[in-house]
């Protein structure tokens, strides 16, 4: 096993892990945690597929905003007894379980058959040519004019973003 | 033996489905969004990884899975805004969190 399938093993093993104590903690404020962990493993997993760009922008605006924004509504909206059973199952969790369980039976049993799925795969090994490195390349797909760019879908992000933002002042706003 | 896509599309899979379980089972709403949360992280490896592991459009020319990702992630933060702000707005009206007593729209 060479090194980065040592390292995959280990990410993924935390990765997961680390998923199931945010669906199984009692604390709700220890479930937010435990998903800042989830978010910096998934951003080390994108390091391994060569995405730098990524990566950065999973740790800032994942693991620095939106654990942040969580943690704000977990403190405006305090339970009673946070310690205890912050963060409870309802009476259909094992419903759940069969559920998604199922599901993932489903995806894994695809990804295995679908011809689409494993037909034309390389194996990774792929190179951007010299002196282009990925963060150079996504900006060239996303703002420049071409004739294969991403800038439409980029502006209509934008719209999308401030729409939240006004959507998110004015249901929020106390009347 | 190597990484193959296998390896990611499976775990994108396993975090798809404790996310989905999030979701469905949690009686606190913050719960069932950090599930969401979970789940759009797990879509976010799968492309990634179809990214890199193409061969038909290859990595270095078009890298179109990780222009998804960046489009996931930016609705994802839109909508973590506004369903929190959504969350609060409940809380100051109702006192509750509970997404089995908020019922004011089931008939």
């Amino acid at each position: 096993m060479d090194l980065v399938t040592v390292i995959f093993w280990i990410i993924a093993v935390i990765l997961v892990g680390s998923a199931l104590l945010v669906v199984t903690q009692r604390n709700i404020v220890h479930s937010a945690l435990a998903l800042v962990l989830v978010f910096a493993m998934a951003a080390g997993i994108y390091l391994l597929l060569n995405a730098e760009f990524i990566a950065i922008v999973q740790i800032l605006i994942y693991a620095g905003a939106v654990t942040i924004l969580i943690l704000f509504a977990l403190m405006l909206t305090r339970t009673s007894n946070i310690q205890l059973n912050s963060n409870p199952n309802n009476r259909q969790w094992w419903l759940a379980v069969i559920v998604s369980a199922l599901v993932g039976a489903v995806i894994v049993y695809a990804a295995g058959v679908s011809p689409h799925a494993v037909a034309d795969v390389g194996n990774g090994s792929s190179q951007l040519p010299p002196g282009i490195n990925n963060v150079v390349r996504i900006g060239q797909l996303l703002y420049s004019p071409t004739t294969y760019s991403y800038v439409l879908p980029f502006e209509i992000a934008t719209v999308v973003l401030l729409v939240a933002i006004v959507g998110a002042i004015v249901i929020g706003r106390e009347d | 033996m190597g990484l193959t896509l296998n390896h990611y599309l499976v775990l994108g899979a396993i975090l798809f489905c404790i996310g989905l379980y999030g979701a469905l089972a949690k009686r606190n709403a913050v719960a069932v969004l950090m599930g969401i949360e979970i789940m759009l992280n797990a879509v976010n490896i799968t492309m990634v990884a179809f990214s890199f592991f193409n061969r038909a459009l290859p990595y270095a020319t078009y890298l179109t899975g990780q222009i998804f990702a960046i489009f996931i992630i930016t609705v994802a933060a839109a909508e973590a805004a506004v369903a929190l702000a959504m969350i609060i707005a409940i809380y100051r009206r109702r006192s509750t969190v509970d997404v089995g007593e908020i019922d004011i729209m089931k008939w």
